[in-house]
């Protein structure tokens, strides 16, 4: 991983290739890759579809040496969306081939001067990039199939559905999962539409030729691998609960813990959660052939993942997330399985962030533009998305502009972006990562979830205001850290409560590189990461008043706690004093 | 007294999903528990009316308890 592509996608003559070392870019990847590549070389005040932004796209720092866990990819930019800073991070298989094809980062800049669309391929040989206008209004699914026909099965993909070319500020970056379903997405922030504005279809990878990166004491390297893979089989969340029950397992509990928001944050409890609880998904997947088992990425022991066949035994979506099930389910009023499943492969397929466009759909509702709870018109109105109708393509920008279309009040987002599944009344710690990330509403930026609800790492009082800055700040930082390893997020279940997996972690990047970090370093990569996010969002003109949550959340209690969102705003602003 | 107890997840394993019981005055989380032979380490989460509870949390007339084993998502 000792270069950077970088592309000029609006050079004369067509787009212009350049691999050059890493520089100053030298020790870092995934989150900590982008976001220092994005503070550094864009204009804060860019347009964020025109030529001044660029889209970076990394590998973590364990990605493609064999390390378990490690195949997530950062995709940077400034975000249509929030325009602040933005890294979405997917899983899938992208991450660990472009790491073993020796890439530290692909920079896509300017912007093509034409409207054809490219498509770049990589493999051990070089780069080759081409215009393509065939591939135009491609579904993710279809194009990959049509990849795979051209470049062969061995192939991993970097992709935009429609929803990316169309520059949509929903738009997700797809990446292609061990069997080639392109069901991973860079979701949040509506980096596809970056890829569309760049005038780029698809990035082809393919490693055939490449071994795993050697690490530099290979012995150490393989016994911190032991110990790790050990420690996640161990830890009950994630040895047993994800593998058999996938992120949906959620659902019930978050509705017990009365924070699962319904009817637009209105109430914190759903009478249909258990016809679309993890339990429900679980049983149903294996009823029909498929199953709740299934790994993202090789190298993944966890298989949090899953398949879902209709009920013909055919395959229809991968297993829903917990986030789109919300988004599409309950906070729409849907309690139909099959539906969510549906909209969960439109919105793979169309290339589209699950949580933006379930939340503007329920705003949507909230508008009585379609009936609360109508499945079948909410599945309307994501394939309008992906036909780029006026209606759709005001969905397809979001819930904060489905709001402001339709003259809706309360409106769900921070940052111009949609909250996730959490009340921040109710768990008043994820109140506080989404008033204060960088990212905007952003659960993974800061997963308060694992200690107010789950008693991950000690347990906080979710309806109290005491505790949760605290708890936000190290959560942030740990994940900043932990972002920029390409490792999933989900060995922090295991790595905060077992020691010596956490020291394993230590093992595995300090056998692999030959340095000496200890815990302190991985706060201080954290830090550093979002003191250079927050320098960027300030230099692009966010101010405190930013970092707060909309009006209805201080104003409207929610049942059946009876509580409004009581963190000050003094304390908000002193999460970032370190 | 009443008390409504939902299971979720591994522990709905050859025991329910949710059932009406009535106990004696004074019964904790942990009496339950040990009734439905749950070991303490598997009830990971427990709320009782939707708060946080412990083992050695009372109930009392018309009380919901839920319990989970350990459980993550994201």
């Amino acid at each position: 991983m000792d270069k950077i592509l970088r592309v000029d996608m609006g050079a004369e003559g067509g787009p212009k290739m350049q691999v050059e070392s890493l520089g100053e870019y030298a020790g870092l990847g995934g989150r900590a890759m982008t976001s220092s590549v994005v503070a550094k070389e864009v204009p804060p005040f860019c347009h964020p579809l025109g030529g001044e932004n660029k889209l970076v796209i990394a590998p973590g720092l364990l990605s493609g040496t064999g390390a378990a866990m490690s195949g997530r990819l950062s995709v940077g930019c400034k975000s249509p969306l929030t325009g602040g800073i933005k890294e979405a991070n997917s899983g899938g298989q992208p991450a660990q081939v472009l790491a073993r094809l020796g890439y530290g980062a692909i920079i896509l800049e300017g912007k093509p001067q034409g409207d054809d669309l490219y498509k770049v391929i990589i493999n051990k040989d070089g780069v080759k990039i081409e215009a393509d206008n065939s591939l135009k209004m491609m579904t993710n699914y279809d194009l990959v199939v049509r990849m795979k026909a051209e470049y062969g099965d061995k192939i991993a993909c970097i992709s935009i559905g429609p929803a990316g070319e169309m520059k949509m500020q929903s738009a997700s970056v797809a990446c292609t999962d061990p069997e080639q379903r392109p069901s991973r997405h860079a979701g949040r922030g509506g980096v596809g539409a970056v890829m569309g504005a760049k005038g780029v279809k698809v990035i082809v990878l393919d490693d055939t030729g490449c071994k795993a990166r050697p690490p530099k004491d290979l012995q150490k390297f393989r016994e911190a691998n032991k110990i790790f893979v050990e420690g996640l089989s161990r830890h009950p969340v994630t040895g047993q609960a994800l593998p058999a029950y996938g992120t949906n397992v959620l659902t019930n509990i978050l509705n017990e813990a009365g924070a699962y928001p319904t009817g637009n944050f209105k109430t914190g409890q759903f009478v249909g959660a258990g016809k679309i609880s993890g339990e429900t998904f679980a049983e149903l997947e294996t009823k029909r052939g498929a199953g709740p088992t299934h790994a993202c990425h090789r190298g993944c022991v966890i298989r949090c993942s899953g398949i879902y066949n209709d009920k013909d035994g055919k395959f229809l979506s991968k297993q829903p997330e917990y986030e789109t099930v919300w988004a599409h389910g309950g906070h729409c009023g849907i309690d139909d399985p099959d539906a969510i499943a549906m909209l969960d492969f439109l919105d793979d397929t169309y290339g589209l962030d699950t949580i933006e466009t379930g939340v503007a759909i329920g705003v949507a509702m909230q508008a009585g533009v379609v009936k609360y709870g109508d499945a079948q018109a909410a599945i309307n109105l994501v394939k309008e998305i992906g036909k780029g109708t006026p209606l759709g393509r005001i969905l397809g920008s979001g819930a904060a502009v489905t709001g402001k279309v339709f003259g809706v009040e309360k409106v769900p987002v921070v940052k111009g972006q949609a909250m996730p599944a959490y009340d921040p009344r109710a768990v008043q710690g994820i109140g506080v990562t989404y008033a204060t990330s960088p990212m905007g509403a952003d659960h993974t930026a800061g997963y308060s979830i694992a200690t107010n609800i789950l008693k991950s790492g000690g347990f906080v009082d979710p309806l109290k205001p005491e505790g949760q800055v605290a708890l936000s700040r190290n959560l942030q930082v740990a994940t900043a850290a932990i972002d920029s390893t390409g490792m999933c997020l989900f060995i922090a279940f295991a790595i905060l409560d077992q020691p010596d997996t956490f020291q394993s972690l230590l093992d595995l990047l300090n056998s692999f590189y030959g340095l000496e970090l200890t815990a302190d370093s991985v706060t201080e990569l954290g830090k550093k990461v979002l003191k250079i996010e927050r320098d960027f969002n300030k230099r692009a003109g966010f101010t405190k008043e930013d970092d707060r949550l909309p009006r209805f959340f201080y104003t409207d209690p929610v049942l059946p706690h009876d509580i409004k969102f009581l963190v000050k705003d003094e304390e908000l602003d002193s999460l970032f004093d370190w | 007294m009443k008390v409504t107890v939902k299971l979720f997840a591994s522990l709905r394993k050859d025991r329910f999903a949710v059932d009406d019981f009535d106990y004696q005055e004074g019964t904790t989380v942990g009496h339950i528990l040990a009734s439905l032979n749950i070991p303490e380490e598997e009830a990971a989460i427990i709320f009782i009316n939707a708060r946080h509870g412990e083992p050695d949390s009372p109930l009392k007339e018309g009380d919901l308890l839920a319990i989970f084993p350990p459980v993550g998502g994201g």
